[in-house]
């Protein structure tokens, strides 16, 4: 343990509106923190900057997940845990619940918050690209009021969204009409679990007589950002499903993507998986019997 | 739960042979168990190092920040040594703290303590060293080329050179000459216990260290030398271990040196516990290898002989490396008989922190190349990999690469055909193979058959004439008193078994006297798979003579019970004065080794094994998983079948560590996948079903028959895994680790090639 | 920034004591308040050997500001058997050679009890979810496994008498 925690303050103003003020008052001092599965790992390293922290684990207003008519309202402050186990969005967002397993470990999921996982914007940040591919908007709130804006907007470049420095993620708003789509996720990790993805897709696709109405695909850890690879979207839909242009699919996929070397993969590594990940996603997606 | 010994001996013993529960396993299980960092001592400092950040270089200057308040903390360097600046091992040039020259990156320089703990990572921090950087080597091939001199003449720490038979006339008979190159990369222990001690230094009393070792002489014998203190002057007391490995035989006297300085200089207990990052940057490693083979075969898959040339990479300075080579070269040649064979081995100096002992120690490396070969040279030759083995194997009357002749009982034919029965071999070889054409997901199957020597090489064991003992309170109490030390594999519960057996007493009636220098004969250090054999033995000697006593001296008649026999031990001690007796180490008749050219009975006894390794290939995302593991080994006498089992599963997953996951990542010398999110070992979620079977042939000279089986399960898995892989694969993969990268890379080559893209 | 005073339920008993708010979980329960049960391997949540159970959730307590931690309930490896009567997850490990070295055994232990909370018959894949968090270098798990299955079949035969 690297820091020296009498060099830190924590504050918990207990409730939503008060932590927003603080914010407000002092925009970039206070760093907020959830469920702190990585901020506490950069604090014990000796590596967190930010010595003032605002406390939003115990906000009630972050963490609940809402069931409207039309959509799915997920608070920030949910944890994955609450996510994976909630009925509908196991049912109805199979590809939110599947990340939702992706992450850590069960101890992990006790604890890790969505909005943590995407302010943190990590790459390889594993519910990005589910929540790419189901029209995820995302609210953001402040004490100056809140404003929703698709999620794909949120990530400006590596480790940068849009928020504002006092901005909180308030909510994710997932709509309900992917009802008997097909979908397909997969996870490319070091290991089986407790494992940071070196490529990561999630996909779903509206099939009916035998052709692609629409599909989204969504992917992790092959750019600075999450990427949404619309131009292959463009490119299926109307496809026929015995009939996928999937070279040149991976031809625009390859084109889309910038992947790295780094400490657990090379670039080739993700380049290549990638493509036999999308080539997978298409042949799964266009099977009948899901 | 199912422990296979349906092929033992049949021998009956009350408690040897049963799963009897660990002995200090209820303290596990609560919680109350103490590792060093659950320990605090009155008045007590903590330590921190202040290390190299370059691999090679002098030291210009070294500047204290004015912001940190010095004044507070014990500062100690080199010049506070007051006996000779290095931790005593073998060859004694392991400095203890840094001087002028820096040799590796994280070589210690300087030592800092303070009461608050918190407040010595930004101390270290402040401590400015300035250097002259001087070139540095990072790789076997740069060391090799001398392409620049970081130790000794040649940067060459110890070689040998072991010969048998003529080797340059057979090439010529040769009707094939199988070659081939063999990598295996480091790897680090990741105990889930970091380093740690604490040191406590008074004039009058001496020097007392408390830690997490596996060695409590070693550690006493190098802090002699650095403390310049009389042997009765030192105290070193092993505490609760959580895992070692090997990466705690050699290192806590260099932690144990740093915390006994600050003690000496504060005036203070100091407590040193490192933190995950620094232990794994800082701390030794698995010697990484080469080995080089060159195999002359006649058409019947026969070896004739053949070259090894093998390399290992030491890090900057000897420490261990001369014993490690010693052991992979007498293991180069695997478990097959060589008509001819010539080793060369060396240990080569690098700029990185030395490598060190790790489970297995030198065998692995040697047997991954073998057992590799062996499947190359059965392609070459058109013969099936279990078929080649079987032609080659050692069997009674034969020779090893060293002359030592194999004894009755050895069948490596059998455990051969019963791995292949239970694993479905056959069938499944066949099978995938005519399934995997067409299939995203390969299947493969593959074979490692491999011994490794029990106890000390040659001459070592005879050399340490280790002593056990064992005594009895005024209550009768009976303790087991050995330097050997607990850190999970059960040494705790397996020598009393043996004690409790002997004496013909309750298992619960026999406890172990803490691994405390001061109260305990030196037993040898906990190393070699030597425990159960070795120790095992003198504790029984011991324990026979106490009884022995007992019933000569008319305190006891049998048959008797286990108060009898305690109500009979108090009477001694009461009349006598005391009770104590001890088994001192002879060896074994007919050991001879000699260690200039290599030649004779180079270990007591050798444990013996076939493994199976079932895998898929999946060429979507190049990971492979292993899907089912076959273990059997034969092993002289299973003296607790749950806790032998546990060694066994234990070290094949981390054999499957070694062979897929893990990877250290050098940079400049320095690891810097240092964090357990990016040095990857398996989860609950990676391991397959790892089927464990144990035969026995009792070992004359080992407890009850015992022979070494800690390391062994470290050999098989690598081996077996990689030609499972080849197998599916279709393409010969060499090295280790191997990552879904390497995999990618040979596969996509390999298919570029066939579709005459790039050129061969 | 100065010590606070706080109050957590530990293992049923209610402690009061000062801590900074940014001091770790783990450091309050083996440093502040001496139980020494939980063990640090990482300091990064990736070995699950300081697992406890925070209001009833399995958590990595080397990633839990004490802050959050107050007014709650948290129960360790002391708050679970003792050495005069085991729980039977204890037993099993005992019984079964699911501790080796122990360094992760109190975690996995906790681990294991809140797998056998929230599914009280869990197949051996869901074993191997429910302690996917909890590293073991020593005994390549299998015996851990085992333990658990004893461990469920005891406590299930223990429910229906």
């Amino acid at each position: 343990m690297r820091a020296c925690p009498e060099q830190y303050d924590l504050i918990s103003p207990g409730d939503l509106p008060s932590v927003l003020a603080l914010l407000a008052n002092d925009p970039g001092k206070w760093l907020p923190v959830a469920g702190g599965t990585e901020v506490m790992v950069m604090f014990s390293a000796g590596k967190l900057p930010q010595h003032n922290l605002v406390n939003l684990w115990s906000l009630p207003e972050l963490r609940q997940i809402r069931v409207l008519e039309d959509a799915v309202v997920i608070g920030g402050g949910c944890t994955f845990a609450q996510i994976r186990a909630h009925a509908v969005i196991a049912a109805e967002f199979p590809l939110l619940a599947q990340a939702a397993a992706w992450i850590g470990g069960i101890a992990n999921q006790n604890r890790a918050t969505i909005a943590g996982n995407l302010a943190n914007a990590s790459p390889a940040a594993d519910s990005p690209p589910a929540l790419l591919a189901c029209e995820a908007e995302i609210e953001l709130i402040s004490a100056r009021g809140s404003r929703r804006l698709h999620y794909s907007g949120c990530h400006l470049g590596y480790k940068r969204t849009i928020l504002a420095p006092d901005e909180l993620i308030y909510a994710l708003h997932l709509p309900r009409r992917f009802a008997g789509w097909r979908s397909y996720a997969r996870k490319i990790g070091t290991r089986n679990a407790q494992a940071i993805s070196k490529v990561c897709i999630a996909a779903q696709a509206k099939v009916t007589d035998g052709r692609i109405q629409a599909i989204r695909i969504g992917m992790g850890s092959i750019a600075p950002v999450p990427l949404q690879l619309s131009e292959v979207e463009d490119l299926l839909a109307g496809c026929s499903v015995d009939r996928l242009p999937v070279v040149e699919s991976r031809q625009l996929l390859n084109a889309a993507i910038t992947p790295i070397d780094d400490i657990r993969s090379t670039m080739e590594y993700r380049r290549h998986v990638a493509g036999n990940l999308l080539e997978e996603c298409l042949r799964t997606l266009s099977e009948a019997s899901q | 739960m199912k422990c296979d010994l349906s092929q033992g001996a049949g021998l009956q013993q009350r408690i040897v042979g049963t799963s009897s529960v660990r002995k200090e396993g209820v303290a596990k299980v609560c919680g109350t168990a103490r590792y060093i960092d659950d320990i605090t001592l009155p008045g007590m400092l903590f330590g921190a190092t202040v290390r190299s950040t370059i691999p090679r270089g002098r030291i210009t200057k070294i500047e204290f920040d004015p912001a940190i308040p010095w004044h507070e903390f014990a500062i100690v360097t080199a010049a506070d040594i007051p006996g000779s600046n290095c931790i005593a091992l073998i060859q004694n040039d392991w400095p203890c703290l840094a001087e002028k020259m820096v040799n590796h990156p994280e070589e210690p320089i300087l030592l800092l303590a303070h009461p608050d703990r918190h407040l010595l990572p930004q101390a270290v921090l402040g401590v400015h060293i300035e250097y002259e950087p001087l070139s540095s080597i990072h790789s076997i091939a740069e060391s090799e080329r001398k392409d620049a001199i970081v130790w000794g003449a040649d940067n060459v720490l110890k070689s040998y050179l072991m010969e048998k038979g003529d080797v340059d006339a057979i090439w010529a008979r040769a009707d094939y000459i199988v070659e081939g190159e063999y990598e295996t990369g480091a790897q680090e222990h990741l105990y889930i216990e970091n380093n740690g001690v604490i040191a406590e230094y008074s004039e009058d009393a001496g020097l007392t260290i408390w830690g997490s070792m596996q060695c409590p002489f070693y550690v006493h014998k190098s802090l002699v030398q650095l403390m310049a203190l009389p042997e009765g002057k030192v105290r070193v007391v092993q505490v609760e271990t959580g895992g070692a490995f090997g990466g705690k035989e050699d290192y806590p006297s260099m932690i144990a040196a740093h915390a006994a300085l600050l003690a000496r200089k504060s005036g203070h207990p100091v407590k040193i516990v490192y933190d995950r990052a620094e232990d794994m940057a800082a701390t030794t490693k698995r010697h990484p290898s080469r080995t080089r083979h060159r195999t002359a075969v006649t058409k019947d898959g026969l070896l004739l002989g053949g070259e090894i040339d093998l390399v290992l990479d030491g890090g900057a300075y000897s420490t261990l490396s001369s014993t490690v080579l010693s052991r992979a070269t007498i293991h180069a040649g695997g478990c097959y008989f060589w008509p001819s064979l010539r080793v060369r081995a060396r240990a080569l100096a690098t700029n990185t922190p030395p490598h060190g002992a790790f489970r297995g120690f030198g065998a692995p490396q040697s047997l991954f190349a073998i057992e590799r070969h062996m499947d190359r040279i059965a392609a070459a030759v058109g013969i099936g990999p279990e078929e080649l083995r079987r032609r080659n194997f050692l069997r009674p009357g034969l020779t090893t690469s060293t002359g030592q002749e194999i004894p009755a009982g050895v069948d490596l034919d059998h455990l051969l055909s019963r791995a292949l029965a239970i694993s479905g071999y056959s069938e499944k070889k066949q099978r995938f193979e005519q399934q995997n054409p067409g299939r995203a997901r390969k299947k493969g199957i593959g074979i490692a058959a491999f011994l490794h020597g029990a106890g000390f090489t040659g001459s070592g064991e005879r050399r340490m004439g280790s002593v056990a003992a064992m005594d009895a309170t005024s209550e009768g109490q009976v303790r087991v008193l050995v330097s050997s030390t607990e850190f999970g594999q059960g040494t705790n519960t397996i020598l009393c078994q043996i004690a409790a057996e002997a004496l013909g007493v309750d298992y619960d009636a026999v406890h172990m006297a803490p691994a405390d220098t001061s109260v305990v004969p030196n037993t040898g250090p906990t190393v070699a798979s030597r425990t159960a054999m070795v120790v095992g033995k003198l504790v029984e000697s011991a324990a026979v003579e106490m009884k022995r006593l007992l019933i000569e001296g008319d305190y006891l008649s049998e048959p008797y019970a286990t108060a009898d026999f305690q109500h009979a031990a108090a009477d001694y001690v009461k009349r006598e004065g005391g009770l104590c007796t001890e088994g001192r180490y002879e060896a074994p008749p007919n050991v001879h080794w000699d260690d200039e050219h290599y030649r004779g009975e180079a270990y007591g006894a050798y444990a013996w094994a076939v493994y199976v390794a079932e895998v898929t290939v999946d060429t979507i995302d190049y990971r492979v998983s292993v899907d089912d593991f076959v273990a059997v080994q034969e092993v002289g006498r299973v003296i607790n079948p749950v806790l032998a089992t546990g060694q066994v599963e234990g070290g094949i997953a981390q054999g499957i560590g070694y062979a897929l996951y893990e990877k250290v990542v050098w940079d400049k010398g320095r690891m810097c996948n240092n964090q357990m999110t990016n040095y990857i070992i398996a989860t609950s979620q990676d391991i397959p079903p790892i089927r464990v079977y144990f035969e026995e042939v009792p070992y004359r000279y080992g407890a009850f028959g015992a022979k070494g089986i800690g390391e062994l399960p470290m050999d098989g898995p690598a081996p077996s895994i990689l030609n499972a892989v080849s197998h599916a694969a279709g393409e010969d993969f060499c090295a280790i680790p191997l990552l879904p990268e390497d995999v990618m890379e040979k596969l996509v080559r390999a298919k570029a090639r066939a579709t005459e893209e790039i050129p061969a | 920034m100065s010590c606070q005073r706080m109050t957590m339920t530990v293992n049923g008993d209610a402690c009061m004591f000062e801590a900074h708010p940014m001091e770790r979980l783990l450091d309050v329960l083996r440093e502040t308040l001496g139980l020494t049960g939980t063990k640090e391997g990482c300091g990064e949540g990736e070995c699950g050997a300081c697992s406890v159970l925070l209001n009833g959730e399995l958590v990595n307590s080397c990633l839990v500001p004490v802050a959050q931690a107050a007014n709650s309930q948290v129960v360790t490896i002391e708050g679970i058997g003792s050495p005069g009567k085991l729980d039977p997850v204890q037993e099993a490990f005992l019984h079964c050679g699911g501790s080796q070295c122990g360094m992760c055994t109190p975690g996995m232990i906790v681990a294991a009890k809140y797998l056998l909370m929230c599914n009280p018959k869990p197949s051996r894949e869901e074993i191997c979810e429910g302690l996917s968090g909890n590293l073991c270098r020593c005994t390549g798990y299998m015996r851990i496994f085992e333990a658990v299955e004893v461990a469920a079949q005891r406590e299930e035969g223990e429910a229906a008498t």
